[in-house]
């Protein structure tokens, strides 16, 4: 093997790590970690508390513990300012208003006068920095809450303290202690200084509120942002300005793991606008630089201009050759076979299938994109040893050791800026276009803004992977399904095991829930770079399972609600106390709501039906129903999705109103119309006329419905989006009759 | 190259003649509420007025447009910051969520409404088909449009 070809596998490897600290799943609700608040400075007087974590158990965390803090989370100002710090990545799930507003809550705060701004990036201080998994409200919720609470209690004792009172005998409201026994009142303002001279008490004696309490929590509260939204500020990665910066556009090899064997680089340096032009040999890795070559100019347009006449000879020997209509043909093959890894076997299902035929089908998905609507770009400034960057980034903390490591310099020596992020989705978990600004500023001597044009953000990206699954599944003498066996056809970089979001657990819904199973796996080999997608896995299996398992009832001639919920069987919690583990009583709540709320069983006109789905990702248990109608010229029309959900308490109802909604239209658009086809290792889509992203007119209405049950609340960015895709499909088969067994639906001639 | 740009004159030097509105705008300018999304008009990203109608700032040649009436996102509040009718339902309802096409979204609104105060869902269907959110917030966009025209059509009537 060569090197190059180590490097890619290396890659994975890294994207493998990158997921694995995103979903991580400790014990959500507590303090895994021994961390205490300390009280810092602030000049001019006034309250700063910020969390100092005494160790750093996270794979990823970058740096030592410091004993000073320089940020906080929270900053009282004697003139009256209350600032919040949102520590994590803003990547369109609103986390910097719902990070902020927890703090509010548990501090009592006036939210009409807080000021949220984001954290610098300090894992010694803030712990979890990343935006992945749908894991920043569950992983922060008990640190953010007591972070407010510690504030509230100091600024109690700081007004008892001045009033001779007993603390008991105070409350707060609106940024104000009162005394209403004697009615005195004072404001946070009056009481920063003094608070600041007090002691911090333990963050776990600290009284935090009941859910009865909350005032702030679970109501709509607009994005933090929104202002500088509308009136168009610069906020994104790509509007990051540095006095003297050049902007650079990076040419990589079209199949992955080309290597640069010349280029016209004198001509290309003649160009109008250009200021440099070189080869970057890299590091060999898709998730740090790869070879190619790097064109700076004076303004962007010059950059873009000047790549138009650049010509590179690629050397692409050990470069990928992949395709996915030789991938398909093989899978085809496979289809009918065993798969020589065995995940899961239980009971028997050869006997099952030897009682009574079994139901048989062959499912199959794309690659996909990202395509965040902001391409990847990255603005770096390198000088004497050290780099400075304004990353639009998921994983600050990975990107700061990243980047040191691609340079050869100590993390200390990296400071990471975090800008709003247009649009994540899992890309922005790995960090090569930062790590290509930081290389080539380096290189370049001069402070760089790197910006990928659309093509090369289709073209290089971490696809989520395509797959295949083969299933049979049994019923017995009452329709009852008691056997299910998967054929899962996937892909690997290493040869020992599957590629990035292309593994399937042994316990995935509904095997691990029935008496019988057997699920096998095929892996293909790939090098085209994969990675995860929101809601990695499950964004593709849930379709051909929930499916599948539609298939199944209709077979058993039964209702598909009474079957789903039959599988489901008695509520049960599968592993306690764990809220990453299937509960079948939210689940079955949360399908029963839906099916309710979308009126299930109503007769509907000719092509017009009605389609259901549930799956259960990041905590969260989502059942979905689609209303659609097909027309002669199998013509979709999504009228209507509802969502049931159970995420425990909602934080910001807008906000996951607005995830929910945005995780339909998402998964809407990804089944219907997108695809990554690949040939010779080139990507065949360059732009959003082959790879379309669904346009308003085909928006279906959402409605959503939150559950909010008394457990741990966790994350919505991704959860509501595995149920779409099937239950549409499922809705389509009401409608027509017709099955629909692969994605985009367009491959079965379907439009919008 | 002269460009009047919401409602002043700007001279730019040192661009090429090809260049773009949209490069014009955020490289030289220092205006970037318009946004680079795809670079061919598939997006809606960059969208600015052209004599108050709806143009793509990244498929039209700066050079193009010297001496006509440019609006930008930066340009759409009024001189004391009170927010137009759109950027206001934006904000009402919420609609961003990575934020990075509502610029786009925001001026192909604006204009549409100017042209026609009270769209139906059809209407809106058309006028908004050139914009895309990869965030999925068309629900709330439909819904702030609405309740912009709403709140317009309420104002002429009281100034009537």
């Amino acid at each position: 093997m060569s090197a190059v070809e180590t490097s890619i596998l290396s890659a994975d490897a890294y994207v493998q790590d990158l997921l694995r600290a995103a979903e991580a799943q400790s014990a959500i609700g507590k303090f895994s970690r021994r961390a205490f608040l300390k009280v810092t400075g602030l000049a001019g007087g006034g309250l700063v508390l910020a969390f100092y974590v005494g160790e750093q158990g996270m794979a990823l965390a970058n740096g030592k513990a410091q004993e000073f803090a320089p940020n906080a989370f929270l900053r009282v100002a004697p003139n009256g300012t209350i600032t919040l710090y949102s520590k994590a990545p803003e990547i369109g799930q609103g986390i910097k208003t719902a990070f902020p507003m927890i703090i509010a809550e548990e501090l009592d705060a006036d939210w009409a006068h807080v000021k949220v701004e984001q954290a610098a990036i300090n894992p010694a201080v803030y712990g979890r920095q990343s935006a992945g998994g749908s894991r920043s409200i569950p992983m922060s919720w008990d640190q953010l809450r007591r972070a407010g609470a510690v504030g509230r209690a100091m600024l109690v004792s700081a007004a008892a303290k001045q009033w001779n009172v007993s603390e008991s005998e105070c409350t707060t409201e609106n940024s104000t202690v009162f005394h209403k026994a004697s009615k005195r009142k004072a404001t946070y303002a009056s009481l920063a200084t003094g608070a600041a001279a007090l002691p911090v008490p333990d963050e776990k004696s600290v009284k935090l509120k009941t859910r009865a309490e909350y005032k702030l929590l679970g109501k709509r509260i607009g994005g933090v942002d929104n202002h500088a939204i509308v009136t168009g500020q610069p906020l994104f990665g790509i509007d990051q300005v540095v006095p003297g910066m050049q902007y650079a556009v990076f040419v990589k090899c079209p199949a992955v793991g080309g290597k640069v064997v010349a280029a016209n680089l004198e001509e290309i340096r003649k160009l109008p606008g250009v200021t440099q032009a070189f080869v970057l040999e890299g590091t060999g890795k898709p998730t740090e630089v790869m070879p190619g070559v790097a064109i700076l100019a004076r303004s962007t347009w010059a950059a873009f201009s000047a790549r138009q006449k650049l010509q590179v000879k690629w050397d692409e020997s050990t470069a990928s050759k992949d395709s996915w209509s030789a991938f398909v043909e093989q899978a085809k093959k496979l289809a009918s076979q065993s798969g020589p890894d065995s995940l899961r076997n239980t009971g028997d299902v050869d006997k099952v299938f030897a009682e009574s035929k079994p139901v048989e089908a062959f499912y199959s998905y794309p690659f996909i994109a990202h395509a965040p609507l902001e391409p990847q770009n990255t603005t770096a400034s390198f000088k004497d040893g050290a780099v400075e960057i304004w990353s639009p980034t998921q994983t600050p903390e990975a990107g700061v050791k990243l980047v040191a490591d691609v340079l050869g310099i100590a993390p200390e020596k990296v400071t990471l800026h975090q800008t709003r992020v247009g649009g994540g989705f899992g890309r922005r978990l790995m960090n090569d276009y930062m790590c290509e600004a930081a290389a080539i500023a380096k290189q370049a001597g001069v402070p760089v803004k790197l910006q990928w044009t659309r093509e090369d953000d289709m073209h290089h990206d971490f696809f989520r992977v395509g797959g295949f699954h083969s299933f049979k599944g049994g019923l017995d003498k009452s329709g009852k399904l008691v056997a299910w066996q998967d054929h899962f056809i996937t892909f690997t970089q290493d040869g020992q095991r599957p590629t990035s979001g292309g593994d399937l657990s042994p316990d995935e819904f509904p095997a691990q829930l029935l008496p019988n199973a057997r699920l096998t796996q095929t892996k293909l080999p790939l090098k085209i770079p994969t990675g995860p997608w929101r809601a990695p896995r499950s964004c593709s299996i849930a379709f051909a399972t929930q499916s599948f398992l539609h298939e199944c009832a209709v077979a058993a001639k039964r209702d598909h609600l009474e079957f789903l919920l039959e599988v489901m069987g008695e509520p049960r919690w599968l592993q306690p106390g764990n809220e990453f583990a299937l509960n079948t009583g939210r689940a079955a709540a949360v399908i029963k709501l839906a099916a309710e709320k979308a009126g299930w069983g109503r007769s509907l006109p000719k092509g017009r039906g009605l389609g259901l789905a549930f799956h259960f990702s990041h905590a969260g248990h989502f059942a979905e129903v689609a209303e659609v109608s097909v027309d002669a010229n199998r013509k979709l029309t999504v009228h209507r999705v509802v969502v049931a959900g159970d995420i425990g308490p909602i934080i910001n109802m807008s906000g996951a109103e607005n995830q929910t909604e945005g995780a339909v239209i998402d998964g809407f658009s990804a089944a219907m119309g997108q695809q990554i086809d690949f040939e010779n290792g080139r990507i065949v889509q360059n732009n959003f006329d082959a790879y379309p992203i669904l346009r308003i007119a085909s928006a279906p209405k959402v409605e959503s419905y939150f559950f909010e049950s008394d457990f741990t609340p966790t994350g919505v960015g991704e959860p509501a989006l595995p149920p779409v895709a099937p239950a549409i499909a499922n809705a389509i088969f009401a409608a027509t009759g017709h099955r629909v067994r692969s994605m985009p639906f367009t491959s079965e001639g379907y439009t919008v | 190259m002269r460009l009047n740009i919401n409602g002043k004159e700007h001279v730019v030097n040192d661009v090429a003649e090809d260049t773009p509105l949209l490069w014009v705008l955020r490289d030289h300018l220092g205006l970037v509420g318009a946004k680079y999304g795809c670079g061919v008009a598939l997006c809606g990203a960059c969208t600015v007025h052209l004599n108050g109608a709806p143009v793509r700032s990244c498929s039209i040649r700066a050079s193009a447009v010297e001496g006509q009436q440019i609006t930008t996102i930066e340009g759409l509040a009024s001189q004391d910051g009170k927010l137009n009718a759109v950027q206001a339902a934006w904000i009402e309802h919420d609609v961003a969520q990575c934020g990075y096409c509502q610029a786009g979204q925001i001026m192909a609104a604006t204009a549409l409404l100017k042209s026609n105060p009270k769209p139906t869902d059809a209407d809106i269907d058309s006028a908004m088909a050139g914009n895309l959110c990869r965030c999925g917030t068309y629900t709330r966009i439909r819904k702030a449009i609405h309740a912009a025209a709403e709140k317009l059509s309420g104002e002429m009537v009281s100034q009537n």
